[in-house]
Formats: structure tokens, C-alpha cells, sequence
């Protein structure tokens, strides 16, 4: 097949535009779920019981500096600077896996010290499957990068001509760090500051 | 389209499979319209299936206090029947269509992703599989076709009916999304030179559209399907009502999902009807510009109407007004393609052959469809219809008399340019007059008896009630319907083979793919089409030029290539489906399969151009 395309894009990066639109309404319904049965049900422990919004805040961070690590990265895989795209690879997987650490964390904390589970309430069911699924989502984007950062080891298997790849990859890392910022203050922000109606 | 693969730093020998034969040919193929043919057969036995239930359905039916089907098989014959027809019968069907015509009518060599087009076909075999062998594996799903939780927690529904339907979805789901990707992608960037948007033929407009909407609409569903999972295999609690969950949140997320759905099963007919009654009425379609709009608009609002579904489960007043004006609505631009069809018609030189009774057959009984629709969108007059055979009554005109009208349309349209073969007329007009006279007469009576309250989805009544009379009727006609699809079943299976050659243009075609041979070769075009008109093979016939000598040899053409991937990896999903069913581990080893099968079609090499 020709190279030439109708737009002069690269289909895959339509496709991957396609496929965020697409999961932008999977968040929204998950999101949706989470609000409708704010407050309802049992409530403790609640989200004021279980939140430590500091570490929270701190992890958020380190996920949003990932995604500046990632837009360094790309920029210098377009410059052709292999060795200063692979440390900000580096550097952007590492952030990536520490947001996943936190998260670790933050779990093991509300199940085993304020023991809340997904079969407690509502609130438990809810706010594990709606932060269980972005952490799935960060996962596979941490797995994604990781395999680009591999073959990058290997000579002339990523460079300026493949940066489609990392294109794709990175517009996925966006995407999830934008949902965070949505989850982190819908979820996590209005969760505990008082006066906000639960 | 190059995409130049990562390269694997080990040596794994993933070579692609070089001209396989015979079955394998079948199994590995990228081809869109060999995909296409599989979709089409595939939805049609399935469609057979659903039609199996439906009978079995009526003929419980067919006299007060009858005792052929026990009760419990009852709720899963109607639940299957809805689940067989919407997911595997009706949305496939028009995908077949999408697979074999669009890049036929946008003048491109295939799709966007040939591979990912297989992997659609195979995760929707494997998904329909799925939900089909319920029947065999103790017992299908008994919910209805909504699933309204919390009748499907496991609370109310223990056992594993509702399971292989809320898997068996999701796996369709993954399918139907792959597949709209894929066309999105393909009508926004494999379109031939000069055919701008505004020169699409109105069947890939309406792909486009149906694309979109199912993009949109299917993670909703997912997300209600995956909550419904969590609750029945790890008791989560979100439709666990002694935690506090509220019923209704099933609802809306099902309906949100479930309007737009049902555009998505009517726009791809309305595409098909499109197509066909311009070229047999020898006129341009009429208000090209407004069809497309009035499509859009009717897109737009189906996301806007979804608690006209749930007037009845006391939203209140407000709520109720809102959908009920913003339901009527929607008859505006309906009411503005339906004129247009007719415009098309009017002063035509109508032929009228078999595909164009079926699109007649369509308006009308669409149109009969709309406006009980308009009638049960009166959220006061649906707390009388709501939940009786008037709704049955209503959703089979505009599913049954609409949608499989336009698609068998459709078949018969383009069949001659799929087998090179012309069916047989005069069969085809007998299928179209029992499907027609059986539709009405099973059909039409159900909106008296609805009115005289006969509920849905109850398995018998009693003899009293004053039922029996229509009720005889409605399943003597059914099997009216079901002998018009046993004379398409002959017509299509003695044209394939036998049926006179059609020739490349047998209606004298507006769109491109009448330009190329038929069957078409495995290329499409030689040289891509330069496209300069809406219409633009009728309008070149019109002045006189029609075959242009190439110089393009076939064999330099590329063409995407064979692959065991996508087939691997749909494989892989159907595994964890079953996991998730009857074993956790082994629902992990579907998703290892998975991983692993989706990086070795990333990595996986292209052939060299001599070696095929």
C-alpha cells in the first residue's frame, strides 16, 4: 500500500486519537458511577476516614513531572539524541513506577489499617474500581515505555525516523496523567474538604 | 500505509504465512472483503439462530396456557433472541457491509488496519461462540435483553447464564470497537484522491456516523458490564442493594448506551436505503447535504433521550418533560430523510426489482415504526404502553421492518458485485412478499393486544383475557416470515454457484465500486479512482468515459499481508472470557496469551515483495 494517506496523517496516530475519545467516555462512566453513589450506603469509613491527601498530592506530582520527563524524551528522540532520550525514558518510567508504588501503598494502607475493601460499601467498591482501573492504565503505559526504552538499548532500532512510536506512547502517558488530574480532585479533594456536600 | 516496527533485540522467527491455501487462507486473511464474506455468513446463521428462538417463542405463544416451553426456558429464548438479533445478527450484518463496500465506494486498496480488521471478525465469532454456548453449558441468560440489574447480581441469578452474557458482551464489545477504529480511521484517511467528505456516498456517510456513535457508546456499556462482573465474581457491591446501590444506576448506564445503540443498528440500513433507491429511481439522491446533516442531528440526539427508556420508574415530572420534548425532537430529522427518500423517488424512472422493494418496504414499515415511537416518546401515554406488547410492537417495525429490510436490501443489491452472479428475481420478490405480509401480520396485531395490556416477556396467559385470537395469528405469521428467509436462503445459495453472470455495472451504479469488476480483485482498483463529483462513476458514464487503460502491472500493487495474529490473539480474550466464567487461572493464562500474541503482531515483520 501507498504511503500517502486522504489527511497526510499517520493513521495510527488518528486511530490512537480515536481510541482516547474512546476511553474518555470509559472514565466518564466510571467517574459517573463514582459520584452518583457518593455519600450513599455505609459511611465509614468514608473518604474523609481513608485519605491522606498529602502523599496523595506528592504522588500526583511525581506523575505529572512524568509527563514533562516524556515530553524531554520525545524531544530529543526528534533531535536524534539517543543518549538523553534514553535517561528521560528512564526517568519517566521510573516516576511512572513510583506513582504505582504510591498507589501500592495507599491500597495496602486503607485494606489493612482502616479496613476498607471493595465488598465494605459503596464507597470502597466504587473508589477501588474507578483508581484500580487508571492504575491499570499507568501499568500498561509503564509496560509500553519500558519495551520502546529496551529496544532503544539496541542500535539504530529507535531514532528520529521511528518517533511515531513513542508519538503514540506518549499521547497514551498524557492522556492517563489528565484522567489522574481529574480523579485526584473529584475523588480525593472533594472527598475531604469539609463543606463540600457529600 | 508504512509503520516501521520496533525491532526485537533476540531472534524469534515470527514470519508471516506466505500465500496459505484453503482453510488457512480463511483464517489468516487481511483481505477486507474476504473479512467481509466471513462477517455476512457468519451474521446470517447467527440471525438464523435468533429467528429459531423467535419462533420457538411464538409457538409457545400460539394459544392461551400452552405448555410446550417451561418457564424458565421462556426468559432465555426472549433474552437470547434480543441479544442474538441486536449483537449478532443485525450490528455484524452491517458490518459485513462496511467491510466489503466502503473501501469499494471510498476508492481505496483496504482498510486502515487489515489486521486489526481480522482481529474484529474473529473476537466477534468467539464472542457470539460465547454467548451461544450458554445453551450448552447449563443454561443461557434469562434477564431480558437490558440485564436490569439487580435481577442479575447473583443474589436473584445465581448460576452461569448471566455470566456468559456479561462476558460473551464484552468480548463483542472489544469487537465492534476494533472494528470502528478501524473505519473512522479508514474513511477519514483512505479516501481516493478528490473524494472530500462531501462526495462520500451516503451508505459511508452513514458508516461514519454508526462508527462514532459506537466508539462513544460502547464504554458505557463496558463499564456497566465490567461493574456487573466485579459484583457477581469478587462481590463488590454496585448493584448490591442491602448495601445501599441503586437499581437505577444499571439503567441509565445501560440506556445511555442502549439509545445510541439503537442508531447504531438503524443508520447502516438507512445508508443501505440510501444507496439503492437513487440508482433504481435513475436520480441523484435528493438533499445529499441534508441527509448527511439530518444524520448527524439524529446521532447528536440519540445521547440526549436515553430516560425516555425509564419514564416509568419515577424520575419526576421535569425529568420526564425534558426527554419526552427532546424525544420528539428526533422525528425532525427523520422526518427530513424520510421526504428525502421520497423526493428521490418522486419523477424517478423507478425499477422495481427486489432491492427496491425492500427499501419501499423499509420506509413504510419504518415510518409505522416512528411514529408508535412518537407515541410511546408522550412520557403520559408510555406509562400505559410501557413494558406491553406494544413496545414489542414498535421495536420489531423499526428493528425487523427497518433494519432487516434495509439489510437484505442490501444483499441483494450488492450481491451481483460480491459473487459475480445475479440471484434470482423472481424468488426474490416471493422472499420480499412473505417477509413483508409476515411482518405486518405478526406485528401489527401486537399493538392491539399491547394496548389491551398483554405484558412482554411472559411465557403464557389466560384464555380469558381475549388474547388468544391475535396471538394464533401473530405465530402463524412468524412462520410466514420464517418460510420469506428460507426462499432467500435457497435464492442465495442457487445464485452463488449457479445464478446468470451479472457483468461489473448490472444497475447501472452511481458509486464506485460498479466501476470494477465483480467480483472485485483482490486489489480494488488498479490505479486509484481521481475523483471529481458526488456520483462520480455515473456522472463520468454520463459523459462518455468509463474504461481507462492502466499501466499498473497487479503484481506491483501491495497488498496487506496474511497473518495468524489477530486470530491468535481473539483466541487469547476468548480464553480469559471463560476464565472469568469457571477459573481465575485460567482466566489469567487468556490475558498472558493475549500480551504475549499482541507484541508478536506488533513486532511482526513484513514480507518481502518477491516472496508472494
Amino acid at each position: 500500500m501507498s504511503d500517502e494517506t486522504t489527511t497526510g496523517l499517520n493513521s495510527r496516530k488518528i486511530l490512537m486519537w480515536v481510541f482516547l475519545g474512546s476511553d474518555c467516555m470509559f472514565f466518564a462512566s466510571l467517574i459517573g458511577t463514582y459520584l452518583i453513589y457518593k455519600g450513599m450506603g455505609a459511611s465509614h469509613p468514608g473518604p474523609s476516614d481513608v485519605f491522606d491527601i498529602p502523599t496523595t498530592s506528592v504522588s500526583t506530582f511525581v506523575l505529572l513531572m512524568s509527563s514533562m520527563s516524556m515530553v524531554f524524551a520525545y524531544a530529543y528522540l526528534v533531535r536524534d539524541n539517543i543518549k538523553a532520550f534514553r535517561i528521560w525514558m528512564v526517568s519517566t518510567i521510573i516516576m511512572g513506577a513510583t506513582f504505582l508504588g504510591f498507589q501500592i501503598f495507599e491500597f495496602s494502607e486503607f485494606y489493612f489499617h482502616d479496613h476498607l475493601s471493595p465488598q465494605t460499601n459503596l464507597f470502597g467498591t466504587t473508589f477501588y474500581a474507578l483508581t484500580g482501573t487508571h492504575g491499570i492504565h499507568v501499568t500498561i503505559g509503564v509496560v509500553w515505555l519500558g519495551i520502546i526504552f529496551y529496544s532503544s538499548l539496541f542500535r539504530n532500532s529507535v531514532s528520529s525516523k521511528t518517533n511515531l512510536d513513542l508519538d503514540l506512547a506518549a499521547l497514551y502517558w498524557h492522556f492517563v496523567d489528565i484522567v489522574w488530574i481529574v480523579i485526584f480532585a473529584v475523588v480525593y479533594l472533594f472527598g475531604t474538604f469539609r463543606g463540600f456536600p457529600s | 500505509m508504512t509503520t516501521i516496527p520496533l525491532k526485537l533485540p533476540f531472534k524469534i522467527n515470527l514470519s508471516r504465512p506466505v500465500n496459505p491455501t484453503g482453510i488457512w487462507d480463511w483464517i489468516t486473511t487481511t483481505d477486507h472483503k474476504k473479512i467481509g464474506v466471513l462477517y455476512g455468513v457468519t451474521a446470517f446463521l447467527m440471525f438464523i439462530t435468533g429467528g429459531i428462538e423467535a419462533l420457538l417463542i411464538r409457538t409457545q405463544l400460539a394459544g392461551p396456557e400452552m405448555k410446550i416451553i417451561a418457564p424458565e426456558v421462556y426468559n432465555q429464548l426472549f433474552t437470547m433472541h434480543a441479544t442474538t438479533m441486536i449483537f449478532l445478527g443485525v450490528m455484524p450484518l452491517s458490518a459485513a457491509f462496511f467491510n466489503y463496500i466502503i473501501p469499494l465506494q471510498i476508492g481505496a486498496r483496504d482498510v486502515a488496519f487489515p489486521r486489526l480488521n481480522a482481529f474484529s471478525y474473529w473476537t466477534f465469532l468467539f464472542g457470539a461462540l460465547i454467548m451461544k454456548s450458554s445453551w450448552f453449558l447449563g443454561g443461557s441468560p434469562n434477564a431480558g435483553w437490558f440485564g436490569y440489574a439487580p435481577i442479575t447480581t447473583t443474589t436473584f441469578n445465581a448460576g452461569h447464564g448471566i455470566d456468559f452474557w456479561v462476558v460473551g458482551l464484552q468480548v463483542l464489545g472489544v469487537a465492534s470497537l476494533a472494528a470502528s477504529f478501524n473505519f473512522i480511521v479508514t474513511i477519514i484517511n483512505m479516501r481516493a484522491p478528490g473524494m472530500s467528505f462531501m462526495r462520500l456516498p451516503l451508505f459511508t456517510w452513514m458508516t461514519f456516523i454508526t462508527a462514532i456513535l459506537l466508539v462513544l457508546a460502547f464504554p458505557v456499556i463496558t463499564v456497566a458490564l465490567i461493574e456487573l462482573m466485579l459484583d457477581r465474581t469478587f462481590d463488590f457491591n454496585f448493584f448490591n442493594t442491602s448495601a445501599g446501590a441503586n437499581p437505577l444506576l444499571w439503567q441509565h448506564l445501560f440506556w445511555i448506551f442502549g439509545h445510541p445503540e439503537v442508531y447504531i443498528l438503524i443508520l447502516p440500513a438507512m445508508g443501505i436505503v440510501s444507496e439503492i433507491l437513487p440508482t433504481f429511481s435513475k436520480k441523484p439522491i435528493f438533499g445529499y447535504a441534508a441527509m448527511v446533516l439530518a444524520a448527524a442531528f439524529i446521532a447528536f440526539m440519540g445521547w440526549l433521550v436515553w430516560s425516555h427508556h425509564m419514564f416509568t420508574t419515577g424520575l419526576g415530572p421535569i425529568a420526564n418533560s425534558v426527554f419526552t420534548i427532546t424525544t420528539m425532537l428526533i422525528a425532525v430529522p427523520t422526518g427530513v430523510k424520510m421526504f428525502n427518500w421520497i423526493g428521490t423517488m418522486w419523477g424517478g424512472n423507478i425499477e422495481f426489482n427486489t432491492p427496491t422493494l425492500f427499501s419501499v418496504g423499509f420506509l413504510s414499515m419504518f415510518l409505522i415504526g416512528g411514529i408508535s415511537g412518537v407515541m410511546h416518546s408522550f412520557s403520559a401515554s408510555d406509562y400505559q404502553q410501557q413494558d406491553t406488547y406494544f413496545i414489542v410492537a414498535h421495536l420489531h417495525y423499526v428493528l425487523f421492518g427497518g433494519a432487516i429490510f434495509g439489510i437484505f436490501g442490501g444483499i441483494y443489491y450488492w450481491f451481483p458485485k460480491i459473487t459475480g452472479r445475479m440471484y434470482d428475481e423472481k424468488m426474490g420478490k416471493l422472499n420480499f412478499w412473505l417477509m413483508f405480509i409476515g411482518q405486518n401480520l405478526t406485528f401489527f396485531p401486537m399493538h392491539f393486544i399491547g394496548m389491551q395490556g398483554m405484558p412482554r416477556r411472559i411465557f403464557t396467559y389466560d384464555a380469558n383475557m381475549g388474547w388468544a385470537f391475535w396471538n394464533g395469528v401473530e405465530t402463524f405469521s412468524a412462520y410466514v416470515i420464517a418460510f420469506g428467509v428460507l426462499f432467500f436462503m435457497i435464492n442465495m445459495l442457487k445464485s452463488w454457484g449457479n445464478g446468470p453472470k451479472a457483468g461489473d455495472d448490472p444497475w447501472d451504479g452511481r458509486t464506485l465500486e460498479w466501476s470494477i469488476s465483480s467480483p472485485p480483485p483482490v486489489y480494488n482498483f488498479l490505479d486509484v479512482p481521481k475523483v471529481e463529483a458526488l456520483d462520480d462513476f455515473w456522472v463520468k458514464k454520463q459523459k462518455g468515459i468509463t474504461k481507462i487503460k492502466s499501466k499498473t502491472k497487479p503484481k506491483d500493487i501491495h497488498l496487506p499481508q496474511a497473518s495468524y495474529w489477530p486470530m491468535l490473539v481473539a483466541l487469547g480474550l476468548t480464553i480469559a472470557a471463560y476464565g472469568i466464567i469457571y477459573n481465575l487461572v485460567v482466566c489469567g493464562l487468556g490475558i498472558a496469551m493475549v500480551l504475549i500474541t499482541v507484541c508478536a503482531w506488533s513486532f511482526e515483520p513484513v514480507n518481502e515483495p518477491d516472496a508472494h
